[in-house]
């Protein structure tokens, strides 16, 4: 008995160690916490939201693509704490830089990097991934494999930048080295009470992969203090569209 | 330290260069001759045309009496001064400093250069044989002036070095021609009797001035050293210039990275004394074939640390084709900076450190793709969105006005808005149905309108009523009509973003 117990703890600690090896540290005091992605973070090993990894967002639609760009744009406000700067990489970029001060990133903060050749983005995004006075790199990419992502890991591991790729795929995925794979979509926003009109903008954030961690899906708000998970499921839809047909 | 100049005659300039493009002329005797009042006059002789008593000046007809297998071709106007000025642009890896000297000859500064060719004659003889081997008769001497070297390179022996400060003494014996003087001067001392500068140079300077003009007293202190002559190089010397000439020619990359390395360090030990950076450095190549290969690097941020250059540099190595090899390199600081105190580092350490880290990778960035491709905005004072950013000039620039928050705009702004059909109530309602890409989308809730007029002073044309909707899977879009209803034309509704 005494000697499974031991095990056990023998066990754990082998594998907090390779967690240690890949990247995963465990909550310091010091560590990056998201502000209302508590939830989230929960999925992940440790319960730490893995920075100086490579995360990967699937967009098959722009209008998915919008909903990342909040989304990374959100984490980016927690990472650089108004201080430090990002690189945008892309060949087709549409984004548009006033639209970052939204989510709380100042956007003469992110340097775009606006390419002609798919080729060089890869290239780029390796280049700066190098570089440590950055804070994080996000990368528009139509697809990559399992080597370029592999590649891009071993870059990271060394200088802890965090890397954000945006696949613009619409096919098959393939399995790359990324920590994590999400999918935000947009969904219905709600407004407050009794006002017309759009509400803060409202994501369905599904955690496809995640290294070592568990899967899931949450639904979020971007609101003005922040991200807010979305619990109680709303009938106000539907009552809207019935107020709706009575006018 | 003292001048010295070299002085180049090209004797038969625009013959040897003919001779050279065509290889069977060159046992022939031939001219160039131009048209002048109506008859052909000749303008240039070959070697062999001039031994068989052809002078320039002469009318073709005559020559061709004297020398009946004579062959003319027609002079074209500024080709000895093109010529000159390649063959100038050539010689800068014999000095920085080249002049033309028209309309045959060149001159060189080569203070301080002789050493590297281990002297001063085998300096000269350098330059003979080369362009000996190039196909040029030059005539060549060495002095402390301008005007020395001319005289003794066309009229005292070739290849001659005066020593220092001996230019009087080798003056003597030549005809007062070597000092070039006006036609009207020459006639005058020819008429009087002075054929050599020795039965001159000793009267009173107010005689000559009296009897000669200035313009004689000028030459002749010029020649002597009296008289500082300004020499008009092909190329300016750019202030923060390095040189380094290679004893053998150079042909591997590794020996391009030694010239490169060595290069920039003299280059940024001179700069750091300065407390100046480099924003913008050109590396020229002087091949053995004549070619010049060359390369650009910018930065973004002044820069004189050598490691960072050096990887600026290494991107592009591979573009510099040395052929059959390298003899001089030349590394110009073309844009330089005053770089700002370090101290901004020591207060905010990790801060400093990172900028520097990001500057030296946007330059790397830079080097491979263009700085064109590296943008970074600041708010513009436009409400129009396509004007409502700038582009940032530096990574360090602070923007002028805040960004503005209290307009939502779009997460992805369409380059250009693309035309949708809607169904919408009029007067200026929202649509309650939009088609983008084939794809029906039902609005379910929406904002607006914002209007955003065209602003006049810049361009013309409609304004636009903006709409944020989202549609029944709560996808968020910016809609806008171009401007009012009218009874023509209905279908003037675009889409221009999406909402995060």
């Amino acid at each position: 008995m005494e000697q499974r117990i031991s095990k056990k703890i023998l066990i754990d600690r082998l594998q907090k160690e390779i967690l240690l090896l890949e990247g995963f540290k465990p909550a310091t005091a010091g560590s990056l916490r998201f502000k209302g992605l508590e939830s989230i973070e929960a999925a992940f090993p440790n319960a730490v939201f893995p920075t100086g990894t490579l995360h990967e967002f699937v967009n098959p639609l722009p209008e998915y693509t919008a909903s990342t760009s909040g989304f990374i744009a959100g984490l980016l406000t927690a990472m650089m704490r108004n201080t430090g700067y990002c690189l945008w990489i892309s060949c087709s970029r549409s984004i548009f830089p006033p639209a970052l001060r939204t989510f709380g990133v100042e956007p003469d903060r992110v340097i775009f990097i606006d390419l002609v050749k798919e080729k060089d983005v890869l290239w780029a995004t390796e280049e700066a991934l190098k570089c440590k006075g950055l804070v994080a790199v996000i990368a528009e990419v139509k697809d990559i494999n399992f080597s370029q992502s592999r590649r891009l890991q071993l870059v990271m591991e060394r200088s802890k930048v965090t890397g954000f790729i945006m696949l613009k795929t619409k096919g098959q995925l393939t399995s790359t080295a990324c920590t994590a794979r999400w999918q935000i979509s947009p969904i219905a926003s709600e407004p407050e009470e009794g006002l017309p009109g759009l509400g803060f903008p409202r994501w369905n954030i599904e955690l496809l992969k995640v290294r070592n961690g568990d899967p899931g899906s949450w639904k979020f708000e971007w609101s003005s203090e922040g991200f807010k998970q979305i619990v109680q499921k709303s009938f106000t839809i539907n009552v809207e569209e019935e107020t709706r047909k009575a006018g | 330290m003292q001048k010295r100049f070299v002085s180049i005659w090209f004797r038969y300039l625009t013959t040897d260069w003919l001779c050279i493009r065509k290889p069977e002329l060159f046992h022939v005797p031939f001219v160039f001759a131009a048209s002048i009042h109506n008859r052909k006059v000749i303008t240039a002789v070959n070697s062999i045309a001039e031994a068989d008593g052809i002078l320039t000046g002469m009318p073709v007809a005559d020559a061709k009496a004297m020398v009946p297998q004579l062959e003319v071709f027609d002079e074209k106007q500024d080709r000895n001064t093109k010529l000159l000025k390649a063959i100038g642009e050539w010689c800068i890896r014999y000095s920085p400093t080249v002049a033309l000297d028209a309309p045959d000859g060149l001159v060189l500064d080569v203070t301080g250069c002789t050493h590297l060719w281990g002297g001063e004659l085998q300096y000269l003889q350098e330059l003979i044989h080369r362009f000996k081997s190039k196909g040029y008769y030059i005539q060549i001497a060495m002095a402390d002036t301008v005007g020395a070297a001319w005289a003794l390179a066309r009229y005292g022996t070739n290849g001659s070095v005066v020593e220092s400060g001996k230019q009087a003494e080798a003056l003597l014996s030549l005809p007062p021609a070597a000092l070039r003087l006006e036609i009207e001067v020459l006639q005058r001392l020819q008429k009087l009797g002075l054929y050599n500068i020795r039965s001159f140079i000793s009267m009173p300077r107010s005689v000559l001035r009296r009897r000669f003009g200035e313009g004689m007293l000028q030459r002749l202190s010029q020649a002597l050293g009296s008289e500082e002559e300004p020499l008009v190089s092909i190329h300016l010397v750019e202030p923060y210039q390095e040189r380094l000439p290679c004893l053998e020619p150079i042909r591997t990359a590794s020996g391009i990275e030694i010239a490169i390395q060595k290069l920039l360090e003299s280059l940024c030990q001179r700069l750091y004394k300065e407390s100046k950076g480099i924003r913008k450095v050109v590396l020229k190549c002087y091949r053995v074939d004549g070619r010049i290969e060359q390369v650009e690097i910018g930065t973004n941020k002044a820069s004189h640390h050598i490691p960072h250059l050096f990887k600026l540099f290494e991107l592009k190595i591979s573009s510099i084709e040395p052929a059959l090899g390298i003899e001089l390199f030349v590394i110009e600081a073309t844009k330089v900076e005053e770089i700002s105190p370090s101290q901004e580092a020591l207060w905010l350490e990790n801060a400093g450190k990172n900028m520097e880290e990001l500057s030296e990778l946007l330059d790397r960035l830079s080097a491979r793709i263009g700085s064109e491709a590296i943008h970074r905005y600041f708010p513009d004072e436009h409400f129009w969105p396509e004007r409502s950013i700038q582009l940032a000039s530096s990574i360090i620039d602070k923007p002028a006005v805040i960004w503005p928050t209290e307009k939502s705009r779009p997460t992805l702004l369409l380059s250009r808005p693309d035309k949708i059909e809607v169904t919408a109530p009029i007067p200026d309602y929202p649509p309650m149905t939009f088609r983008y890409k084939g794809k029906l989308h039902y609005v379910k809730k929406s904002d607006g309108p914002e209007r955003i007029e065209r602003e006049w002073w810049l361009e013309a044309g409609e304004h636009r009523d903006y709409f944020q909707v989202e549609d029944e899977e709560g996808k968020r879009y910016w809609l806008f009509r171009s401007g009012h209803y009218s009874d023509t034309d209905t279908s003037d509704w675009f889409i221009h973003g999406f909402f995060a």
